[in-house]
């Protein structure tokens, strides 16, 4: 009687096991898709890609084949590499200027009302300035050169980061205001314990969008004042109607794009991680 | 009565020109080391009583004086506590903790050179909340009772002379709610600070309270003072007996009378 009730419970725990293992497999292999999604995805776009080009005969002038565009990347490798680095560059250079400036304003108009009644309105104007527009002023006064294409690059990234910046610091809780006020705080104390730490994941979040639009200033630069630069590749390449050559340097802006944003997003995780994992109101 | 915190017909409006005031001829006054609360429906003024008390907003009439003398700037004797714990997510609970230290004098130039004194200090009187060894914790680590009790400890921090509290069990479920009461009675009994706490809850007000202050709606103004005489330590039991009861009655009918007239 009693060994019939051990095997009884024994097969009930076997079969208990059998099914945590089975879920197990299943979130294992519902993860193991979700890593694969994106690759997925990204292969069967350009497989759809040259199947259309191939059935409808499109011109390789009008949309080359993913093939034809891999034979240019190859041909054409060293050029590629070489321009894209010089547009990483200019990037960056800009990136970080836009950072320092972005910073001190944002702070600055987060700070005091005053600031930012005064000069939010101004920003707002320059932002809606297409900045293609301003390039040839840039060539003008700087030629042709790097400096065009860091100060492009600077003008159209800052923004975001002012406006950021200045909203983690104007959205204080009251309350924390009134307790720190209560004690004695000075207006700079509560900035310093309270502002800053607060705004930065405003700051970190802000940092993905001004590297994108910093590649982009630098790239609209590059194409109509260098003489470098995967815009300046494009300018030519387009001049020579090699088309191939032109949706190759398209893909090394998608492939370098790719790699500077998900930097922002590391640098992001890694300093504001508390943000994400306390749901901050952002 | 030697009052420690006194408003004599005080009156106040926010924002510029003549608002609709928020507080009106509101007098009250509070003995050193009393328990005080504060009841009445809501939008009554409650909030700007306590903005008042600590010095954050400076009434258009009247007189304010706290501690013996007239609040001309932030008090810097109080500890507040809310609702909302607002605690800053970025610190350990621990540094949250330290956080006023950083700030109020003496401690502000002292806590570099003893640090090691002004944390143990703060582990101390986090054991004494229920949250011994909890310090190293995020906010978020935490659960909503936990954090409101480690958003009680920075308000005692400083050991402020006088604590305020507005609504701070307000979020709470009926347990945690009543364990709290128990927490703040003990802290309250050893360290004998004035207290006044603002509350939507006529039990808890009873339970805590030396005395009460029944206000009414907006424009607020005490209608009502109840001196609360059970003899201290109080026992959670006493909220059942009849005595207990009748009083949270009677308060009952001086807020339903202040609604009535709102």
């Amino acid at each position: 009687m009693n060994a019939e009730a051990d095997s009884v419970s024994a097969a009930a725990e076997a079969e208990a096991r059998a099914v945590r293992e089975a879920a197990a497999r299943a979130r294992a292999s519902r993860a193991r898709r979700l890593m694969l999604a994106p690759w997925l995805c990204t292969i069967g776009f350009f497989l759809l890609w040259e199947a259309a080009c191939r059935i409808f005969g499109v011109s390789s002038y009008v949309l080359p084949t993913p093939s034809d565009i891999l034979d240019a990347i190859v041909a054409y490798w060293w050029p590629l590499l070489f321009h894209s680095f010089h547009t990483l560059w200019m990037t960056t250079a800009g990136f970080v200027i836009a950072i320092v400036f972005g910073l001190v304003l944002g702070l600055a108009l987060g700070a005091s009302r005053f600031v930012h009644a005064g000069v939010y309105p101004l920003l707002v104007g320059f932002n809606a300035i297409p900045k293609v527009a301003v390039v040839p002023i840039l060539v003008i006064r700087f030629g042709v050169g790097w400096l065009p294409a860091v100060l492009t690059a600077f003008m159209i990234s800052f923004f975001p980061i002012v406006v950021n910046v200045a909203t983690g610091l104007a959205t204080i809780e009251p309350e924390v205001e009134d307790v720190l006020r209560a004690l004695g705080a000075r207006k700079l104390d509560i900035m310093l314990k309270v502002g800053v730490p607060r705004s930065l994941p405003y700051f970190f979040g802000s940092l993905k969008v001004a590297i994108t639009l910093a590649y982009v200033g630098s790239v609209i630069a590059e194409y109509n004042a260098s003489r470098n630069g995967i815009g300046n590749l494009m300018a030519r390449a387009s001049a020579d109607f090699n088309v191939p050559l032109l949706f190759a340097a398209l893909i090394a802006l998608a492939v370098l794009g790719i790699m500077i944003y998900a930097v922002m997003a590391w640098l992001e995780r890694r300093m504001t991680g508390w943000a994400q994992r306390s749901q901050f109101a952002a | 009565m030697n009052a420690f915190v006194a408003l004599k017909d005080v009156t106040h409006a926010y924002g510029s020109g003549d608002g609709f005031p928020a507080v009106e001829h509101l007098s009250l006054s509070i003995a050193e080391g009393e328990f005080a609360a504060v009841v009445g429906p809501s939008g009554c003024g409650k909030s700007t009583l306590m903005k008042l008390a600590t010095g954050l907003q400076f009434p258009r009439a009247g007189t304010i004086l706290v501690g013996g003398a007239p609040v001309t700037e932030p008090v810097r004797i109080a500890g507040m506590a809310f609702q909302n714990p607002t605690l800053l997510p970025w610190r350990t609970t621990l540094e949250n903790l330290l956080l006023p230290l950083e700030i109020v004098e003496p401690h502000r130039s002292r806590l570099k050179r003893e640090r090691a004194a002004y944390v143990s200090r703060a582990e101390q009187l986090l054991a004494k909340v229920g949250l011994a060894g909890q310090g190293g914790k995020y906010p978020w680590e935490l659960s909503g009772g936990m954090q409101q009790r480690a958003s009680l400890c920075r308000a005692l921090i400083h050991e402020p002379r006088l604590l305020l509290l507005d609504e701070p069990f307000g979020a709470l479920d009926a347990f945690t709610r009543e364990e709290l009461w128990c927490v703040i009675r003990d802290l309250h009994a050893e360290r004998r600070m004035t207290v006044v706490l603002v509350t939507h809850d006529l039990r808890e007000a009873v339970f805590l309270a030396d005395r009460i202050f029944c206000m009414s709606a907006r424009p607020g103004r005490v209608v009502a003072e109840r001196v609360v005489d059970f003899p201290r330590p109080r026992d959670l039991e006493i909220t059942y007996t009849k005595a207990f009861i009748d009083i949270v009655h009677e308060l009952r009918g001086h807020i339903a009378d202040a609604r009535k007239t709102a």
